[in-house]
């Protein structure tokens, strides 16, 4: 390596600036996050009480479970939970049946208008998410555009309720995070080596067969990395619900930013926060362990 | 000519896929020009919405800050990035090697109201035990932008590091070139592509961001994406529209500009290396 070569000085600065920087400002956050989440909610500047108190030479620690008890006993927030990671499942298998095809198309494209045809997905989502997002409410209006044309049309007789609703949410972030899903299989795709399909087209395997036993899983690696990269953000998502979904829709990124915002109950939003984490830390190490192999791939 | 047949539903699905990706944008921008305040019924061709847009004090000090702000993390992120791509590239394995990789991919797929939440504790932890940052804002925002930003620049330059011959490099280094003269002759002309993609990647995340600053900007500081959230939770308006209009215009033309450069900078690099090759012959 040419780096060994680096004094030890000022090899140590260059790993120690980032890593410092990420050290006290991504993972000691989490700590304070943790530790919050054991303190109860009081009127005061800032709105939680301290853990550790330091009175007459002893220091107490005051622990309160109170705020995980809160989210057990109080269904909303098990259902909140389980209907984020519902909705974001069916969004990222809908995304990953729209997507792979795409990907695939613009894999095996004309090297020549490969990149253009890749500039076209990645340019929506240089443009802002939030107003992508805002797009669709004109569109999926009582008297939006969807309802008009199908009016005119005479496919239907009185218009749809299709905004504020679950429907409105899974078309929102397929559409937002379409791109993420997009990337990662192309980079995989593009790799494959066409001689294995030919290998298996010459062996007298149909085109789908060549697909299900050579193609998908070769390209396994892109699909995780591309299924968490929509999965896990989608899970804690709250521009899309607070837009695009109805009173009913329950997304817990939404009741976090509720119990913040509106409740200004800090501890109670930290404990959510914290179980969050806890749900997401599988398919976040899933997807740690996929994108080391695929930088390790190049 | 390859043996593989494309089917021509291929082709079909690519373009159902970018109808479905361009059609809402599309409309978006059409309707910016309605006379109507009604976004879904076309009244007549009109510009007056881009008028009323530029005469909204507030959207344009947001926007604004938003801009000054995407400029700070941006550059910030890119200086952050470079040297985490470094390292992560070329360093191999060191102490502490799977933490630090560790924090490299988490902000990729973090929910940011996780993101947002712990940062506004640690400001709020720091100012009462340090008391300072004393109030949020800009610094604040600046902080915040800069870490999440940061995670996708290294994964930029990571890559085109790892693409790179390392043996340049090497010989610069053989030839006597001490480290940091190696970095800034030799590695960072190379990556100069890969930076300045990372520093417009950083630079939209930031000016996209409403989650994370909404949660780290306090009262004094809006951002125009949490000025058009709260005019957008009121209901549609051209306004809006127009906004939309600009933002993609401004993108397409930074992404023409772009690829124009860089497509330039990789034919001339290529015509170099034929050069120094028929040189050598």
């Amino acid at each position: 390596m040419v780096i060994k070569r680096f004094l030890p000085s000022g090899r140590n600065t260059v790993i120690g600036i980032p890593f410092f920087w990420l050290l006290l400002f991504l993972v000691f956050p989490f700590a304070i996050v943790l530790k919050i989440s054991f303190a109860e909610m009081v009127v005061a500047r800032p709105p939680f009480t301290e853990l550790f108190v330091y009175a007459q030479e002893k220091l107490t620690i005051i622990l309160n479970p109170g705020n995980y008890l809160f989210l057990l006993e109080d269904h909303l927030y098990i259902i909140a939970y389980l209907s984020s990671v519902k909705t974001a499942a069916v969004a990222t298998i809908l995304a990953l049946l729209i997507g792979y095809p795409m990907a695939y198309g613009v894999a095996r494209a004309n090297p020549g208008i490969r990149n253009l045809l890749l500039l076209g997905i990645v340019l929506p989502s240089w443009t802002s998410f939030l107003l992508r997002i805002y797009a669709w409410i004109g569109l999926l209006k009582t008297n939006g555009l969807i309802n008009n044309l199908l009016l005119k049309l005479n496919i239907i007789d009185a218009p749809l309720h299709l905004l504020h609703t679950d429907f409105a949410v899974y078309i929102g972030i397929v559409y937002a995070y379409l791109p993420f899903m997009i990337l990662p299989l192309y980079t995989n795709l593009v790799k494959l080596d066409e001689s294995y399909l030919e290998a298996s087209a010459d062996l007298g395997a149909r085109p789908w067969k060549t697909f299900l036993s050579v193609t998908l899983p070769l390209s396994k690696g892109g699909i995780i990395a591309g299924s968490m990269l929509v999965f896990i953000p989608a899970v804690g998502e709250f521009v899309i619900p607070a837009l695009l979904g109805g009173p009913d829709t329950l997304m817990i990124g939404k009741i976090l930013w509720d119990e913040f915002f509106s409740n200004r109950d800090w501890p109670v939003a930290s404990a959510v926060a914290i179980v969050m984490l806890l749900l997401l830390i599988i398919p976040m190490m899933w997807f740690h362990k996929h994108q080391t192999q695929e930088m390790e791939n190049i | 000519m390859s043996a593989i047949r494309r089917s021509p539903l291929l082709n079909v699905w690519l373009v159902l896929g970018y109808a479905f990706l361009y059609t809402p944008i599309i409309i978006l921008i059409v309707f910016s020009f309605n006379e109507s305040k009604l976004v879904t019924v076309w009244a007549g061709f009109s510009t007056k919405w881009y008028g009323e847009l530029l005469r909204d004090q507030q959207m344009l000090s947001a926007a604004w800050l938003s801009l000054r702000l995407a400029l700070m993390s941006a550059t910030g992120a890119v200086i952050l990035g470079v040297l985490a791509g470094f390292v992560m590239a070329r360093f191999g394995r060191f102490r502490g090697h799977n933490i630090f990789a560790g924090m490299i991919t988490a902000p990729l797929v973090m929910p940011e109201v996780i993101t947002g939440l712990s940062l506004l504790l640690l400001f709020v932890s720091m100012e009462k035990m340090l008391g300072w940052p004393s109030n949020r804002g800009m610094f604040t925002l600046w902080i915040s932008h800069v870490t999440f930003c940061a995670a996708f620049v290294t994964v930029v330059i990571t890559s085109r590091l790892k693409e790179m011959d390392a043996s340049i490099e090497e010989a610069a280094m053989d030839l006597g070139a001490p480290p940091f003269k190696v970095f800034t002759a030799i590695t960072l002309p190379i990556i100069a592509p890969a930076i300045a993609s990372g520093w417009l990647l950083a630079f939209t995340l930031s000016l996209d961001d409403l989650v994370i600053s909404s949660f780290v900007a306090g009262p004094g500081a809006t951002t125009l994406p949490m000025k058009v959230f709260s005019s957008v939770r009121l209901g549609v308006s051209p306004k809006i529209n127009a906004l939309a209009a600009i933002v993609v215009g401004v993108v397409t033309l930074c992404a023409a500009v772009a690829g124009f450069f860089m497509l330039r900078t990789e034919r001339n690099r290529k015509l170099e290396i034929q050069a120094a090759q028929r040189g050598t012959d």
